[in-house]
């Protein structure tokens, strides 16, 4: 345990390396470059007992290597490398052999089929250099389960060398674009956290935008232009039904959730004004929170739900603001140059995430809740709508390229950034991609 | 291969044709490129408004104030919603591209009020007029220079019945 420690304190030095490394000048942040070598980690296919076995014992050890190398953490050494071959997980690790090729991290798993619909899986996460075992777990689950399960394992294996929570086990809404740039056509889909089970919600009758989750993540809150008259709607994941929130005079749009689920706050424009408006789910009561001439949007709810962050042009042009949950206490946070908007709280309270227009450009940034310690983390002709991971350390956003000199659209699509501004990736979707929303942690729910 | 060529030409064939504010291209090259859906044939009032009174008007970055351009035009398109008084009209507010997007359906929603308060002023009866906006979900052209963003910061008078 103690060697271990010491393998964790290197390793938590590492991220603050990564952390305090300078992210050069504000504007020329390199979002593409690798910063400092990921965890080296052997993961051999886990070992299986029967054939039917084999098939959930490889697409498994595939999908946990896949989700550890996403997060730019772990760097999977090719399994032809591997001197032991294990026969089962009772089969100790010959350390020696880890050693020799570099592995500071070792998984090792097992899967036995148990009947038509169970499997049991098994693994054991080792510390190679002190040859000690960090964490094990045995899971009876569904065979249809398999790849959540998957998921899981990545989870704790992630928490365990990180000391943070895991976000393997989540999933992502969002907006699924088709057709002519002119009228483009727009879907509610859902997939999860890594492209995998993907599902349009809707059939793009009807235009629909910026979706997000109910934290128990039955319902997903969006605008629909049902029947040419945009309002706020509830979608249920289970059932497919739809639902229209109110009965608002003027459009309503830029729904969220409250933390607890129990209100949902959102904007409504109405003879030229743009207000924030608080909705009980339980009793229906509408609240207005905000009463200015100015176009007041994109509210968000802190983790504690007690305080609000929205976007306001009362100053003359957007800038972000902070408000206590019943509107008093209204104070402006952002400063820089530039317009700032669509706010969105980390789930960890420590950041708040925007998208930042200033010189022709389009950038997605962290600062803290007073407004300090500003910092750009990708940018471009057109990134908007950040969300958070679960763990509050990874920001998804969309980012829609430049139409070229003929006028040909540019591609739109989902990438993911941790909030160093590294490791940058995209989302592979079957189509153009936007306005995501990361769903909590399935596992928590 | 040859279905990604094929998209380029159609593509080219939108943007060549979207340039044009003359509804009539527009809906040509809509059926080429997309092939969706074939639209309606519009009714004979709205032909006559937008022949007779320019269906559109203009706005600055970030603006929903009325141009003196804008004003022309409104009062063309009140005199001839006042000689045809049978007719409703929407009023589309449109944003260009160079905003976010809750931010941009609150413009939108702006300038097409501006528009209604000036139809008004000119003695269109209120209850004739509704407005819609799309922020940024409907641009006239595609284009990342300001002659394609000047041309979707825009309010469209579309008449209905």
């Amino acid at each position: 345990m103690a060697k271990w420690g010491k393998m964790k304190k290197i390793f938590l030095l590492m991220l603050f390396l990564i952390v305090s490394t300078p992210v050069c000048a504000e504007l020329s942040i390199d979002i593409t470059g690798a910063h400092s070598a990921p965890m080296a980690t052997g993961l051999p296919v886990f070992t299986f007992t029967s054939p039917k076995a084999k098939d959930f014992a490889e697409k498994m050890t595939k999908v946990i290597q896949s989700d550890l190398e996403s997060s730019g953490l772990f760097g999977v050494i090719d399994q032809l490398a591997y001197l032991q071959k294990f026969k089962g997980i009772e089969d100790a690790p010959s350390f020696v052999d880890w050693q020799a090729i570099n592995a500071e991290a070792l998984i090792q798993g097992h899967v036995d089929y148990l009947n038509d619909r169970q499997i049991r899986v098994s693994f054991r996460l080792w510390d190679v250099f002190a040859a000690q075992e960090l964490y094990s777990a045995t899971l009876e689950v569904d065979t249809n389960g398999w790849r959540r399960v998957a998921h899981m394992i990545a989870d704790s294996i992630y928490k365990r060398i990180t000391g943070e929570e895991g976000y393997f086990d989540t999933r992502i809404v969002y907006i699924a674009e088709t057709g002519s740039p002119l009228n483009r056509k727009k879907r509610l889909a859902i997939m999860d956290q890594d492209g995998e089970n993907h599902k349009f919600l809707t059939d793009g009758e009807n235009l629909v935008l910026t979706p997000r989750f109910s934290p128990n993540m039955q319902q997903i809150t969006y605008l629909s232009y049902y029947n040419d008259t945009p309002r706020v709607y509830l979608f249920d994941i289970e059932t497919g039904k739809q639902q229209i929130v109110g009965d608002f005079p003027g459009m309503t749009f830029a729904p969220r959730f409250s933390p607890d689920g129990h209100k949902l706050i959102m904007s409504m424009a109405n003879n030229g004004n743009t207000d924030i408006f608080e909705m009980n789910l339980d009793t229906r009561a509408v609240k207005q929170l905000t009463r200015s001439a100015a176009i007041e949007t994109s509210p968000c709810y802190s983790p504690d739900g007690k305080k609000i962050v929205f976007n306001s042009d009362r100053s003359g042009a957007q800038q972000l603001y902070i408000m206590d949950a019943d509107g008093k206490n209204v104070k402006r946070i952002s400063f820089g140059k530039g317009r700032y908007a669509t706010p969105v709280w980390s789930p960890r309270g420590d950041y708040i995430a925007f998208t930042k227009m200033a010189g022709g450009k389009f950038y997605i940034g962290v600062m803290f809740p007073d407004g300090k310690g500003e910092r750009l983390v990708a940018e471009g002709y057109l990134v908007e709508a950040p969300t958070w991971s679960p763990n509050g350390r990874i920001l998804m956003y969309f980012r829609q390229d430049a139409p070229n000199y003929r006028g040909i659209p540019g591609k739109t699509r989902i990438y993911a950034v941790d909030i160093t501004g590294y490791n940058e990736r995209r989302l592979i979707t079957p189509v153009d991609a936007s306005d995501p929303a990361w769903s909590p942690l399935l596992s928590n729910r | 291969m040859r279905r990604h060529i094929f998209a380029a030409l159609a593509a080219v064939a939108l943007v060549s044709g979207c340039a044009s504010t003359t509804p009539e291209v527009e809906e040509e090259e809509e059926v080429v490129v997309s092939a969706v859906e074939v639209e309606e044939v519009e009714p004979q009032e709205e032909e006559a408004f937008v022949q007779e009174a320019k269906d559109r008007v203009f706005f600055g970055f970030d603006k929903s104030n009325l141009t003196a351009d804008a004003v022309a035009v409104l009062k063309n398109q009140a005199e001839w919603l006042k000689a045809n008084p049978e007719t409703t009209v929407v009023i589309e507010g449109h944003t260009d591209d160079r905003g976010t997007r809750d931010y941009n359906l609150a413009l939108g929603e702006r300038r097409a009020v501006a528009v209604k308060n000036y139809l008004i002023s000119q003695g269109v009866d209120a209850d004739r007029i509704q407005v819609i906006s799309y922020g940024k979900e409907r641009p006239a052209v595609v284009g990342a220079n300001e002659a394609a963003w000047s041309q979707n910061r825009r309010a469209v008078t579309v008449v209905k019945d």
